[in-house]
């Protein structure tokens, strides 16, 4: 049997490659979407990724320290260590804001870690990691920085030492990786002026200055000064221990809230990026139903096109199949013109975009078999068309 | 045995006081490798009658046999008229109705092919139909870049594709010169002789009409046989 569906495309392809053509420049829209939709995902969670925990302790009552702000003494993380199951325990801050470098400002996230800590900046493509507790920094590529960078944040100078690629906030922000000493200057250095004044306030106050105990005024200014805060403490569990229970544990005794990896990957995905993803999600629908409307409008053109002949093939005893076969096959043909063009386009246009587009053979995969489900729905009105037409109506006359 | 009998075959299109009614009592035969001609003025029936012999629509009444087989009424399912017209019926038209997207050699051996035989063997006996009908070396056109005469002659060389047994024609020289319609009717009448084929055939067509040996008048539906002048072809 010769395929039907071959023979009439070959016999006028302009304008069916050039529909295929178009299809396919909305497919490759979609599939740049989904691949839009999958770095978001993956942005937002590379940087909880990249900590290596299995624990985020935050403050009471919040989702912080990425979905909301959340705020610990920074001497917490002490008496995390000495609990049950917990290998390591380590403060970590963030905090978003403009990096000066050669007086250019880039937005990044600035988060302070400790040495060999979880929270630690993961694997680095360039460079070496952090070697001294002051001044040196570790910025993703994203931020345009090299080694060798002097960079200002706030009021500290630090220099880049090694870069990482991937690491951005939920918010799509590349991060700079910064000691925790550096973290607690950026965030909650005090000017000269303010310093003098405290410092005034605490000498005038007659409780504090007693003639009797010489050493109480120095306690309690030390104790201002380091009165500093973080935003999480990081948990790395021991060995053999469930993450749970120590979970349950730090929150029942410590009166914390306690997050696994797992929820705190939800956290973002779900409640941070949810509603971008659902505008996503909308228009990717609206181009599914345009597709469809378009596709559908031409098969069903290229059926009447073709409705005589379709009588006459029944007239002389064509099975019903055989024209639904040649219908589906055109429809499907476009589908799939359409899906390597559009792959292309996807491909091509990607790099193009500010955030990271991720095309995943897997959705490529699910889109195409979207694409081909929607090239039959689509037929669907031309097959009713063909079936229906009488074998009658070919001997007119 | 005749090829084709019909018996009382009443045709009504709609009901109530808009029904039409075509034929109202219908009967004759065909002989096998006859030609049979079929007169009468224009809406009296006879694509109506074609279309009841080729099981293309259903009669309201009446029987129909091929080869003494009764085909109407005997309760056949569309499955089965769709195979009866694939395997038994040639049908020619008033325009010769190819697939414009397909060569002249597929169009005549697409019906073998839809019968389920091999590519080859179709387009093998195409082959042989195209050059008993002198069109074979337009072979592999396509039937837009074919004359009217020739895209008849295709249409011919199909209808007889599976070797039917009947073949109906409607009116097949209509479009055509007269020096070329007697070329057709001569060639059908070749053909059924050759082949045995019972072929009727519709015409208005002064020169064709002296050809028939026998033919039916449709008048007020009713069919009247007469005889005819049985002219013979010019060479
Ligand atoms: N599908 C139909 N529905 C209703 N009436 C029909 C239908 N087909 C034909 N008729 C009517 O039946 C009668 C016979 O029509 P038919 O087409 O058989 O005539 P005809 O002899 O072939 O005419 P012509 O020489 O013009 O081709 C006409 O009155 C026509 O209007
Ligand atoms: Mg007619």
């Amino acid at each position: 049997m010769i395929n039907l569906a071959v023979k009439e495309i070959s016999h006028s392809w302009v304008r069916y490659v050039l529909t295929a053509v178009g299809l396919g420049l909305l497919i490759g829209v979609t599939l740049t979407m989904t691949g839009l939709v999958r770095g978001m995902l993956d942005d937002a969670i590379a940087l909880i990724r990249g900590t290596h925990a299995d624990l985020w302790v935050v403050q009471e009552g919040t989702m912080g320290p990425y979905a909301e702000s959340s705020t610990l003494y920074d001497d917490v993380y002490r008496n995390i260590t000495g609990l049950p199951g917990v290998a390591q325990a380590s403060n970590v801050a963030y905090l978003t804001v403009q990096v000066r470098h050669a007086n250019k400002d880039v937005r990044a996230q600035v988060a302070g870690f400790e040495h060999d800590q979880p929270g630690e900046p993961p694997y680095l493509i360039a460079g070496r990691p952090v070697a001294k507790s002051r001044y040196e920094a570790i910025a993703d590529i994203k931020t345009g920085f090299r080694l060798g960078d002097k960079i200002s944040i706030r009021r500290t100078e630090l220099t880049v030492v090694g870069l990482t690629k991937g690491m951005v906030s939920s918010g799509g922000d590349p991060v700079v990786f910064v000691t925790m000493q550096d973290m607690q200057d950026i965030q909650f250095q005090k000017d000269n002026t303010t310093i003098y004044n405290e410092r005034n306030r605490l000498s005038a106050n007659p409780k504090l200055n007693r003639p009797g105990s010489p050493g109480l005024l120095q306690a309690v200014t030390e104790a201002q000064q380091s009165n500093q805060k973080v935003n999480a403490v990081l948990v790395r569990v021991t060995p053999g221990y469930d993450p749970a229970v120590v979970a349950e544990t730090i929150k029942r005794w410590k009166h914390f809230e306690v997050y696994s990896y797992e929820q705190m990957r939800q956290i973002l995905q779900v409640r941070v990026i949810a509603n971008a993803l659902r505008q996503l999600g909308m228009f990717m629908v609206i181009l599914a139903i345009v597709s469809t409307a378009i596709i559908a409008l031409i098969i069903y053109n290229m059926t009447m096109g073709k409705i005589r002949e379709i009588a006459v093939l029944k007239l002389i005893g064509a099975n019903n199949s055989t024209i639904v076969a040649m219908i589906l096959q055109q429809a499907w043909g476009l589908g799939i013109i359409g899906f390597v063009v559009g792959k292309a386009t996807a491909t091509l246009i990607s790099p193009l975009f500010p955030k990271r587009v991720e095309l995943l053979p897997f959705d490529a995969f699910i889109s195409f078999l979207i694409v081909i489900a929607i090239c039959s729905l689509a037929s669907l009105i031309a097959i009713r068309a063909a079936l229906k037409v009488q074998p009658a109506s070919a001997i007119g006359g | 045995m005749e090829a084709i009998r019909m018996e009382n075959l009443v045709k009504t299109y709609g009901s109530g006081s808009t029904a039409v009614h075509a034929l109202k009592n219908v009967s004759l035969y065909v002989n096998p490798g006859e030609v049979v001609g079929l007169l009468g003025p224009s809406g009296s029936g006879k694509t109506t009658l074609l279309q009841c012999l080729g099981a293309v629509i259903d009669p309201t009444s009446g029987r129909i046999a091929l080869n003494g087989e009764t085909v109407f009424d005997n309760g056949w399912k569309i499955n089965d008229l769709r195979a009866l017209r694939r395997d038994k019926i040639g049908f020619v038209f008033q325009a010769a109705y190819l697939i414009p997207f397909l060569s002249v050699l597929d169009n005549v051996a697409l019906l073998p092919m839809l019968a389920g035989k091999s590519n080859e063997e179709a387009r093998k006996r195409a082959k042989e139909l195209l050059a008993v009908l002198e069109v074979d070396h337009r072979s592999h056109a396509k039937p837009a870049e074919l004359s009217g005469g020739e895209q008849q002659r295709v249409a011919i060389a199909r209808a007889m594709a599976n070797q039917p047994p009947f073949i109906l024609a409607d009116e097949p020289t209509a479009p055509l010169d007269s020096e070329r319609s007697l070329i057709v009717i001569k060639l059908l009448t070749r053909l059924a002789q050759e082949f045995k084929t019972a072929i009727m055939v519709v015409t208005h067509d002064d020169i064709i009409i002296p050809r028939f040996k026998r033919l039916y008048r449709l008048r007020d539906g009713v069919a009247h046989e007469e005889q005819g002048q049985n002219l013979p072809f010019p060479d």
